[in-house]
């Protein structure tokens, strides 16, 4: 009797341990990093059909809604987007968000759309009265960032991933500001 | 990867006051340390291997021995201190006249060096690289353009932090020609070990010699092929961040390529400055150094051969 109560001790001892080291293996593996890629494909021109700006379709296709963002809500790319947007002078037009020569992207009017997708060709293809044509230019994994970074200047990405203090303007929702 | 031959990276090998300075320093601490070491290294021996002492033993003996030992511990660390303070005043005294003042901006990760002079047109912009005239004194001015990084030239000075939006200044001297490798002393992101420079330490009419080139624009020879290589320079998108003077390439994120072919070494220390190198790092220079912010480009292989032979034109 006794001893048989030892071996039930040494056997819960032994489950006890093989659970919490169960438990701390799976807590280990869940703890998901954001993922980065160091090698990203070079900037291609063109082949670059992101968004529909019109319904209109020769034989009547649906129109494609646009391309899913790789970068949206991804907190490296806003802030990698952040340091592109200066390097590659959008500043020079756009000024910190606030708009110059170009129009401001803190406020939701865009010209031409607001999804990521509308964003992505308005760099890659250029507009007309100045927006330059960046397809071929800059790699597509970078337009991305500065598509992510140009959607968080009008608090269109999810607050968790936008820097808390911004180094530039940054629209403020009602409730940020109260 | 690097093999580059003769510099050194050494601080008990000064070739300069400053780094003198702290050379005797560090010796006289060593010293100290290794005679208290000994002390209590034999005291403790003395003190496991002597018989156990009576226990009528009066305190008074013990007493006066802890008294005599404290007083020693503080009167060596107030010499220390006076010695530390002196090296620090000496390293902080400025008596010259006409130095080279030069700026060296931190970037994730290589570092951007401007040589300052009262008239515009002397001013000399160049990358991972810098050349000091022996026996003349030279002012640092290091600031980031990112985050914090750090200059240092074990053989010629002592650390000086680079602080985005601030400028740190120390000044240095060179007594004796050589090549001097300098790392970035704090740690700055993935690539912070790959963020080296190389201080070439000359005879003043060489160093002016370099200056002089370092001014004038981008002189590369009219053949037809390094023409047809500046053509793709300035049509792919290299331009969007280099700068080369003389060219339509104006970009400031990147390294200033003006002269890139008299640099020694590629990617702020990484690798010698090779054809094969410099073809490695444009087609994939992720490869050679992942992370750093040099995107991917599309150089067909046709194009490759033209744009290397500008590239290598660059003197």
């Amino acid at each position: 009797m006794v001893r048989s109560t030892g071996i039930m001790k040494r056997v819960t001892k032994g489950v006890l341990a093989c659970a919490s080291v169960l438990v701390l293996a799976t807590l280990a593996s869940s703890c998901k990093r954001e993922s980065r890629t160091l090698r990203n494909e070079p900037p291609q021109r063109g082949l670059y059909d992101a968004a529909r700006e019109s319904t209109n379709e020769p034989g009547g296709k649906l129109p494609k809604i646009g391309m899913p963002s790789p970068a949206e809500g991804n907190a490296y790319a806003i802030s990698q987007g952040q340091r592109l947007f200066d390097w590659y002078n959008c500043s020079g037009c756009h000024a910190q968000g606030g708009g110059g020569m170009g129009p401001p992207l803190m406020d939701r009017r865009f010209t031409y759309g607001s999804q990521p997708a509308n964003i992505y060709d308005t760099i890659v293809r250029g507009r007309p009265n100045g927006m330059p044509t960046w397809g071929g230019r800059i790699p597509e994994f970078q337009v991305w960032q500065l598509v992510a970074y140009v959607r968080s200047l009008s608090g269109s990405e999810p607050s968790a991933a936008t820097p808390g203090r911004s180094d530039g303007l940054e629209k403020k929702t009602r409730a940020q500001l109260q | 990867m690097i093999a580059l031959a003769g510099f050194t990276q050494s601080a008990v090998n000064p070739a300069g006051p400053q780094s003198a300075h702290i050379y005797h320093l560090w010796h006289l601490y060593l010293w100290i340390c290794v005679a208290v070491w000994v002390l209590v290294i034999a005291f403790l021996i003395a003190g496991l291997t002597r018989r156990r002492p009576q226990p009528q033993t009066p305190d008074t003996k013990l007493r006066r021995s802890v008294i005599t030992a404290t007083a020693i511990t503080i009167g060596i660390l107030f010499f220390m201190l006076v010695a530390s303070i002196q090296t620090g005043n000496a390293l902080a005294t400025r008596s010259f006249t006409k130095p080279v003042s030069i700026e060296i901006t931190g970037h994730q990760w290589w570092w951007e060096v401007h040589y300052q002079f009262s008239q515009p047109d002397q001013e000399v912009v160049t990358a991972n690289e810098i050349h000091i005239p022996v026996g003349r004194a030279v002012i640092l001015k290091a600031t980031s353009q990112d985050v914090i990084h750090s200059v240092w030239i074990p053989n010629l000075d002592g650390k000086i932090d680079a602080i985005p939006e601030h400028v740190n200044t120390i000044w240095l001297r060179a007594d004796k020609p050589g090549i001097y490798r300098r790392q970035c002393a704090e740690f700055c992101g993935m690539q912070h070990a790959h963020m080296a420079m190389l201080v070439f330490a000359e005879p003043e009419p060489k160093f002016e010699r370099w200056l002089a080139d370092q001014r004038s624009g981008a002189r590369s020879s009219a053949g037809a092929v390094v023409m047809r290589g500046r053509q793709i320079f300035e049509n792919a998108p290299c331009l969007l961040c280099h700068t080369i003077r003389g060219t339509g390439a104006a970009g400031t994120t990147g390294p200033d390529l003006t002269h890139l072919a008299s640099r020694t070494t590629l990617a702020a220390g990484t690798m010698p400055n090779t054809p094969g190198n410099l073809a490695g790092w444009i087609t994939d220079s992720q490869r050679i150094k992942p992370g750093n912010n040099m995107p991917p480009i599309n150089v067909p292989s046709e194009d490759l051969q033209p744009l290397l032979s500008f590239l290598e034109s660059l003197r």
